[in-house]
């Protein structure tokens, strides 16, 4: 880093959405304002069979329109709906990749459960046949690495690309690396995550953990602060970001201006999650204080041991209730490698439009979870700065701080 | 002064002997490891052979309900970070836990795990609609490759950034570099970091079957794994880990650590080209290398050494030939390059962790492993490939490559200190 020249900030160029709640930014954003939800029964498989039996599924989207029929074959729902996402954000970012010298692009996603639809009808043919069943393309759809792959070969990045997996907290670990490629000097860097775990192996395994609501309203399922909190739904999609150095992009839709990870103590411990420092680093790695921060986008799992931990968290940071809190995500499910990335494009919305958008759900916050948590409606007020949280399964911490854009609403 | 990684642990489990030791014995014999699979029948796939680890995950220290918990790539996991932590001599638990991070790469993540839970919830494979009732309880865990980093997390109570990072077949390097990163940039003091897979499974065999990437030479395991030898045929399945402790040099010299290398420099770079395929010119991966060269301040007469990717494809041991001429020019000629797959099979993405392990150990002992089963080079590999026999070199600087599925290539420097 060269001692005379500050590494260049890192901002928003562009946006691809491809979520329960809208396949492009303008439609998630008024589906969220509008407390429109995209939960619903499950449709890609029969669910009757199961405990659970709604989730957040991106319908209504031909994903044949948008990704080319020879890499529809090739690759899982995870990855076409990465490359939807890619394209829809270097296209909102009005870059052409063939103008950036192809060295100083690069793509880092996220993802938590890779091509996990494809890998069961792969292991299905295989075991119910024989191995001579298992097509070719197994190989480069199943592995985590397929959307990275696939967004640098159809874009030509050669850059120092990446694929970070850190459950629900990926999304951020994957902005926060693309930040530093910016401040190392790349010109362009394609980040986010998109997951799709919704066939019968990946919603299997998330019964497993018990994590999931059985609760059968769509309206009452997911309550994260709630008293009455009773687990997460799950759902598929996310976001894809188009990161650029500011001096390039006078026009964008927000600044990261801090990032930080970490992991909670090994079950047992008497030490404190990691949320609460987590935030108090990012925050002092983007030089800004508590009292600057206009609203957090809580990563609310619903689980109430956990929503407690974390309402205590920021309530420690910014004190009880002194900074508005929100989760949308209560409209989409948990998604995953997608959830962090989809939350940032929210906030960066937030940011512009001066409107923190509420939480559908909740109503009576659980004791203990003393949050300003938003809730009824929208609420209205100029902001400059947003704090998105995010944990994954098993502890994963990650906290992005990001600052408003210059392009108007 | 720029802060900087060194090595000072490093643990191994490894085909040919589950331990850091036994596996350079086996690397400095020259010995191969490659066999036909034992781990289940693989009747029915064309490739039959891979070089196993003769495991006990028991005998290796895991507990009951840890070997019941944790797939095979993560019992490596842990194993092996067992074995570096105390081969590091640091005593972690005095450490302030939120600087300690963990980077662990994988390229196929819990697959033995889903694979094996597969059969039962679908019945052999006759349901589509799986029997949840069938799921064990950590089969989320199995789902979700970043188990594996929660389990080195949680086994060194690590509380600073965690994340498992897969790349394909340069997972293992890419999380090095990334753990390198992290104490480069201040965010960390110290990062167990390395990378595991297990994929002798008939999945895994199964899809590189279907593109004809892996051996077909199931009548000779021991000579199948055949790197810049004309008679190569694909690359063999491997499995296993490897975890090195990297810390903040100057912290590690002021404790009196025992230091292997030091992370000189790391780079990644993105074919752009084929999920598959390489070109012929090594470009990128050259690109890769220039990149880590400079960022260890060094130019390529200052590489004494070279691990190879060496998976023993022919479009891989000319790519990467290329890209050594590229990066090196004449230099390239003269120094020795060597692949350990020949020995210990391709581990996908743990590969890359285990040739760094090789690299830093070669750079302490200044022997270079040699390319076992190269006796009839490819006329269009026309380097030193070191074949057959170990050599006493003089090394100061060590380049470790690695090329992967997605398009990556990745190289890094270690230096003696």
């Amino acid at each position: 880093m060269s001692a005379v020249h500050a590494a260049p900030r890192a901002v928003v160029a562009g946006v691809g959405v491809v979520a329960p709640t809208g396949v492009t930014a303008d439609e998630h954003w008024q589906a969220v304002l509008a407390g429109k939800s995209g939960i619903d029964r499950i449709s890609r498989f029969d669910p009757s069979g199961y405990p659970v039996r709604l989730a957040g599924e991106v319908s209504g989207y031909p994903i044949e329109e948008r990704v080319p029929a020879r890499l529809i074959a090739q690759t899982d729902r995870y990855t076409q709906l990465g490359l939807a996402a890619a394209a829809d954000a270097l296209a909102d970012a009005g870059v052409d990749p063939a103008r950036v010298p192809e060295y100083r692009m690069a793509v880092v996603t996220a993802s938590s459960s890779g091509g996990c639809e494809f890998g069961q009808r792969e292991m299905q043919s295989l075991h119910a046949k024989d191995p001579s069943w298992v097509g070719v393309y197994q190989s480069i759809a199943w592995f985590y690495a397929a959307t990275t792959g696939q967004v640098s070969i159809r874009h030509g990045m050669r850059g120092p690309s990446g694929v970070l997996c850190a459950e629900q907290a990926g999304g951020l670990d994957a902005l926060g690396q693309a930040r530093r490629l910016i401040r190392d000097g790349l010109g362009l860097v394609v980040t986010g995550g998109t997951d799709a775990s919704l066939s019968p192996y990946g919603f299997v395994a998330q019964l497993a953990t018990g994590r999931l609501s059985t609760v059968e309203d769509p309206r009452r399922a997911y309550l994260p602060f709630d008293e009455q909190a009773s687990g997460h739904l799950p759902g598929e999609g996310g976001a894809i970001l188009v990161l650029r150095p500011e001096q390039d992009c006078p026009d964008h839709l927000g600044v990261v201006l801090g990032y930080a990870a970490g992991f909670d103590p090994p079950p047992g411990s008497d030490r404190p999650p990691a949320v609460r420092r987590t935030i108090e680093l990012a925050l002092r790695d983007a030089g800004v204080t508590p009292a600057e921060v206009d609203v957090v986008f809580a990563d609310a799992a619903g689980i109430p041991a956990e929503d407690l931990a974390e309402a205590r968290a920021i309530g420690e940071v910014f004190g009880p209730g002194a900074v508005p809190v929100t989760a949308p995500k209560t409209l989409t499910g948990r998604l995953y490698g997608g959830a962090a990335p989809l939350d940032v494009v929210t906030a960066l919305l937030a940011l512009r439009e001066g409107t923190i958008p509420h939480t559908v759900g909740p109503t009576r916050l659980a004791h203990g979870c003393d949050i300003d948590l938003v809730l009824g409606q929208p609420r209205h007020r100029p902001m400059d700065t947003a704090l998105v949280l995010a944990r994954g399964y098993g502890g994963f911490t990650a906290a992005l701080v990001v600052g408003r854009g210059t392009r108007g609403a | 002064m720029a802060r900087k990684a060194v090595i000072t642990g490093i643990g191994v489990v490894a085909p040919g002997g589950p331990d850091r030791e036994s596996f350079w014995d086996l690397l400095v014999a020259g010995r191969t490891a490659t066999r036909g699979i034992t781990l289940f029948d693989p009747a029915g796939h064309r490739s039959r052979i891979a070089a196993e680890v003769d495991f006990d995950p028991l005998a290796a220290g895991l507990t009951t309900r840890q070997v019941r918990r944790m797939d095979r790539a993560a019992q490596f996991a842990v194993v092996s970070t067992r074995e570096a932590v105390a081969d590091s001599g640091l005593e972690l638990s005095t450490l302030d836990p939120s600087r300690i991070a963990v980077s662990v790469g994988s390229a196929i993540g819990c697959t033995s795990g889903l694979e094996e839970e597969f059969e039962v919830l679908s019945d052999d494979g006759r349901q589509w609609l799986l029997d949840h009732t069938y799921g064990v309880p950590h089969l989320y865990g199995y789902m979700v490759p970043s188990t594996l980093a929660v389990e080195v997390a949680r086994d060194v109570a690590a509380e600073g950034p965690v994340v498992l990072v897969s790349t394909g077949c340069t997972s293992g390097l890419d999380a090095i570099g990334h753990a390198a990163r992290l104490i480069e940039e201040g965010t960390a003091d110290v990062a167990v970091t390395g990378a595991t897979d297990a994929p002798v499974s008939p999945i895994a065999l199964a899809c590189f079957d279907a593109i004809k990437a892996t051996s077909p030479n199931n009548d000779d395991p021991g000579h199948a794994s055949r790197p810049f030898d004309a008679r190569r045929d694909g690359f063999v399945l491997g499995e296993g880990s490897a975890v090195l402790v990297l810390e903040e040099a100057g912290a590690a010299r002021r404790r009196g650590a025992r230091i292997y290398a030091e992370v000189g420099g790391f780079a990644g770079r993105s074919n752009a080209f084929h999920m598959t395929g390489l070109r012929p010119d090594g470009r990128e991966m050259a690109e890769a290398i220039d990149a880590a060269l400079a960022m260890a301040r060094r130019d390529g007469t200052g590489i004494d050494y070279i691990n190879a990717h060496g998976s023993g494809t022919k479009q891989n041991d000319r790519h990467e030939t290329a890209a050594f001429k590229r990066s090196l020019g004449a230099h390239a000629y003269r120094v020795p390059v060597s692949s350990i797959k020949s020995m210990i099979g391709h581990s996908l993405g743990a590969i890359g962790s285990i040739e760094v392990a090789a690299c830093a150990l070669a750079l302490q002992r200044q022997v270079v492993p040699p390319t076992a089963n190269l006796a009839e080079p490819d006329p269009e590999c026309d380097l030193d490939y070191v074949p057959v026999t170990a050599r006493v070199h003089r090394m100061s600087g060590v380049l470790c490559v690695g090329s992967g599925f997605g398009g990556f290539q990745s190289a890094m420097v270690l230096t003696r200190v």
